[in-house]
């Protein structure tokens, strides 16, 4: 197995707070990990720490076999680590076309030309215009951004992320927020996606979770207190009664 | 020594004037989020009244009254015709309409008292000076200012730390959506807040009239030390503020005191004078861009 | 697209035309107000790629447009004593050689001003750029050598090979000439690979970032650019007015080119060269008026921030019917 992502010892506090707590976790190539927990547990804490933009105050992440724990979020993603946010995050001025082209810009590079008409690279455009009309947004490619419904937004920030061709996805509740019909959507777009990239996926969707995961990890108080393949945790006594019990009760 | 003793009161003088200005300040910007250029025009305003109802009266006392009823009545005008529309607006936004309304308050300060300084003099009390130290006798105005500012700190810092509207300041400047979510009267806490910033600012005015002289134009030299301050202090932070502002005070005067002396003593006369002021002026500036180098967001930072 | 071309060509043979109607009519007093117009427009366009195109609210853009300014100055004053900057540079009055050298200096001051203020946001930036500006602005009060406070009078404007500078006309229209380049340049600009990076980290830096996109080296780059362009900006100022002075770096000469930016209409690229043109004319003929012309500029500027999105550029669109 391949491990495209790999976090050992990781360690992060806000003052007396332990908000991850010795957490160790694989993500193999081709793999979908599922990573839950009660609201709380510090699943953004962590992958907040995964993509660079919080530094843990011990431990390491490697991607892709390279350590990355210090370098910053823009050079994580340049070696192959993409993500979604939980909380939407797009360009609200720009159309749907013009947020997946400076994506796909952005990958392609030569962003610091100043003579160039960023308007007519063909690289660019070409790319962006074929993933926009094989995909559900095919439709809405010139409406704004800011103008779209909450389930759009999700879908197009995955498609952008997608156009990242990363290694490895972090996805951030990607079902937080959607309606049955559009979870369902969510779900086949994962699906099919999962021949691009591994993914590591922290919901709370659990339906999704047990559709999607091939393991799941279990977060409870910043500590990982149970792993394995979704049968495995619906079996474990320890999660039923710190996590899924909540629910059954 | 006595020399070096008489600056550090000086600095300190001029700490507690910065103070009174950056404590207004730092609240406003931490509880309504708006950055207030026109700050310095409240000095300006508190000084103009406070100095001429000395003049014409011949009382520093009423003087005093009238200058922070002056300045306290300007800022409440100023909330509720001009700030309150700015809130909600971007920095860019404020940043330019009270750069209008500095504009607007110097301009009609000139049409009413020219632009002739006024003088006036400390009051009789307070008019000689007190041998704090064997061989060093000291103004009695000028430890009078240090004791007033030193007052204030103390009235505020119990204010803030012991009262119920203190509660709410302090839960405003740290996280402005919490005292949203409380469900208190914000405007009017924004309007009480503003005003009692205008009268500081007022009474630092007040304070500096019989030292400095009263001219259009005061408060824009001293409101950019003040921003030095309540960034360097931490946006915000009431404390941060009060050890900005006693540090900066004195580094300042320190540096304008003996710099151009030191200078003198490698260089020509005149070019070393020039060159000492010129980098006396830039040192407060220089040790904010060393701070905010170290700590992006001041020394005592609030909001995370 | 093509009517925004022949609008701007109108403009441009207007603004060309200016010198000979102001003999026709011996108002020779327009030529040096649409010049200096032309040239604060410049600087305010320069300040706008940053400031409404980057989202960097700099609060100390005129500490370039001085720096630019001093080094005609500079050079000019060693070229006239005869004597060398730092011991090693002659001096000189030509103009190809002092406009690229102030827009080098501009742009190295600006490379360090923007490293380290770009390491904070928010409410620090405004401050620590305006903190910068001032450290420039006392720095250049304190040079006894270029004249202190008064500044360096600069008797003959720089030659141009072939051209003859000393003709007031002929000045305005070299003027004209780097105001359109510029115009032009900017419009490149903002359309380009590093122009649509730029806008995307103004409206979401955690996006951009999230692309893998170093926002800071892109926001530093877009910062020196600017830097530059205010620096040749003021480098056409004191040829045109023949003059360098610490006010040039002045806050109060910051804050009026933001003015004249929102005036015009942020983020758009006639919008500051309107604003200047605005604020530059009316405080003019203010001044004609009443010594106290400053208090309705400042109701008006107080006015505009309050009831108006979008400055003059907006009013003029939505007078014109025009889309966008």
């Amino acid at each position: 197995m391949n491990r495209v992502l790999e976090i050992a010892g990781l360690v992060k506090t806000f003052g007396g707070l332990t908000a991850t707590d010795n957490v160790s976790l694989t993500v193999n190539s081709g793999e979908i990990h599922a990573l839950i927990g009660p609201n709380g547990a510090g699943k953004s804490t962590l992958i907040n720490q995964i993509c660079g933009e919080l530094q843990p105050n011990a431990g390491q992440i490697h991607l892709a076999g390279r350590d990355v724990t210090h370098l910053s979020a823009a050079d994580r993603v340049g070696l192959g680590l993409g993500r979604t946010f939980q909380i939407t995050s797009l360009l609200d001025e720009m159309t749907v076309r013009e947020n997946l082209g400076l994506a796909i810009q952005a990958r392609e590079g030569s962003n610091f030309h100043i003579f160039d008409r960023a308007a007519t690279r063909s690289e660019v455009w070409n790319e962006t215009d074929e993933i926009l009309s094989g995909s559900a947004l095919g439709a809405r490619s010139k409406v704004m951004v800011g103008d779209l419904a909450h389930g759009e937004k999700k879908q197009l920030e995955l498609l952008m992320a997608l156009s990242q061709r990363p290694r490895v996805l972090l996805l951030d509740e990607p079902m937080a927020g959607l309606g049955h019909i559009e979870s369902q959507q969510m779900i086949a777009s994962l699906r099919a996606a999962r021949s691009e990239c591994a993914m590591l996926l922290v919901e709370h969707d659990m339906e999704a979770v047990f559709a999607l995961a091939d393991r799941i990890s279990v977060l409870v108080y910043g500590r990982i207190i149970a792993a394995g393949t979704a049968d495995e945790i619906r079996a474990d006594p320890a999660v039923r009664e710190a996590y899924l019990g909540e629910e059954d009760a | 020594m006595i020399l070096l003793f008489e600056q550090l009161l000086n600095g300190l003088q001029y700490g507690v004037t910065l103070f009174l200005l950056a404590a207004g300040l730092t609240l406003i910007f931490g509880i309504m989020g708006v950055i207030n250029l026109a700050h310095g025009a409240l000095y300006m305003v508190g000084a103009f009244a406070a100095s001429w109802v000395a003049i014409q009266t011949g009382s520093f006392w009423g003087g005093l009254l009238t200058g922070l009823v002056a300045s306290g009545i300007a800022g409440i005008v100023v909330e509720l015709g001009v700030m309150r529309r700015l809130y909600a607006r971007d920095h860019l936004d404020q940043v330019l309409a009270t750069f209008a309304l500095i504009l607007i308050f110097n301009q009609t300060t000139v049409l009413i008292f020219g632009r002739q300084p006024l003088f006036t003099s400390t009051p009789e009390v307070l008019s000689g000076s007190i041998e704090i130290l064997p061989g060093l006798p000291y103004p009695t105005y000028r430890l009078f200012v240090i004791a007033v500012g030193l007052a204030v700190a103390i009235g505020l810092y119990f204010l803030i730390n012991k009262t119920r509207v203190g509660m709410l300041v302090r839960a405003g400047a740290s996280n402005r959506q919490m005292v949203r979510a409380l469900g208190v009267n914000i405007q009017g806490l924004y309007t009480a807040v503003f005003g009692l910033g205008a009268l500081l600012a007022g009474l630092a005015g007040v304070m500096a009239s019989p030292i400095v002289s009263v001219q259009v134009g005061m408060g824009d030299e001293i409101i950019l030390a003040t921003f030095v301050v309540v960034v360097i202090g931490g946006v915000g932070s009431v404390k941060g503020a009060f050890v900005a502002a006693i540090a900066l005070g004195m580094f300042d005067t320190m540096l304008r005191a003996f710099l151009p002396a030191t200078l003198q003593q490698v260089m020509p006369g005149p070019e070393a004078q020039a060159l000492g002021v010129g980098i006396s002026s830039m040192g407060i500036y220089l040790m904010m861009a060393l701070v905010l180098l170290v700590r992006p967001r001041g020394l005592f930072a609030g909001r995370g | 697209m093509k009517r925004e071309n022949l609008l701007l060509l109108v403009v441009f043979i207007l603004l060309a035309l200016v010198p000979f109607a102001a003999e026709l009519t011996g108002q020779s007093s327009w030529i040096k107000l649409v010049g200096q117009a032309l040239i604060y427009g410049m600087a305010a366009a320069s300040l706008n790629f940053i400031l409404g195109y980057g989202g960097m609210v700099s609060f100390g853009h005129a500490a370039f447009f001085g720096i630019g300014g001093y080094v005609v100055g500079m050079l000019y004053h060693h070229f006239d004593a005869g004597t060398l900057f730092l011991g090693f540079i002659p001096g000189t009055d030509q103009m190809l050689i002092t406009l690229p050298a102030a827009i080098v200096a501009a742009g190295l001051a600006a490379a360090l001003v923007g490293a380290l203020s770009l390491r904070t946001g928010g409410v620090q930036f405004i401050m620590i750029t305006l903190a910068f500006a001032q450290m420039f602005f006392f720095l250049f009060i304190s040079l006894k050598t270029y004249g202190g406070e008064d500044g360096i009078m600069v008797r003959r404007t720089n030659s141009l090979p072939g051209l003859n500078m000393k003709d007031k006309a002929t000045l305005y229209w070299v003027v004209l000439g780097f105001a359109a380049a510029y115009y032009l340049f900017l419009r490149r600009l903002v359309q380009s690979s590093f122009g649509q990076i730029i806008a995307g980290i103004r409206q979401n830096e955690r996006r951009m970032a999230a692309m893998g996109i170093s926002t800071y080296r892109y926001k530093l780059y877009a910062f020196i650019l600017s830097g530059m362009g205010a620096g040749l900006a003021g480098a056409l100022m004191v040829n045109f007015l023949r003059f360098a002075s610490p006010d040039m770096m002045h806050w109060s000469r910051s804050g009026e080119l933001m003015v004249m930016v929102i005036l015009g209409g942020v983020g758009t690229l006639a919008g500051p060269f309107i604003g200047a043109g605005a604020l530059f004319t009316l405080e003019t003929m203010l001044a004609r008026v009443t010594e106290h012309w400053m208090l309705p500029v400042g109701i008006l500027l107080l006015l505009v921030v309050l009831t108006s999105k979008g400055g003059l550029m907006a009013l003029a669109r939505k007078i014109m019917g025009g889309t966008k």
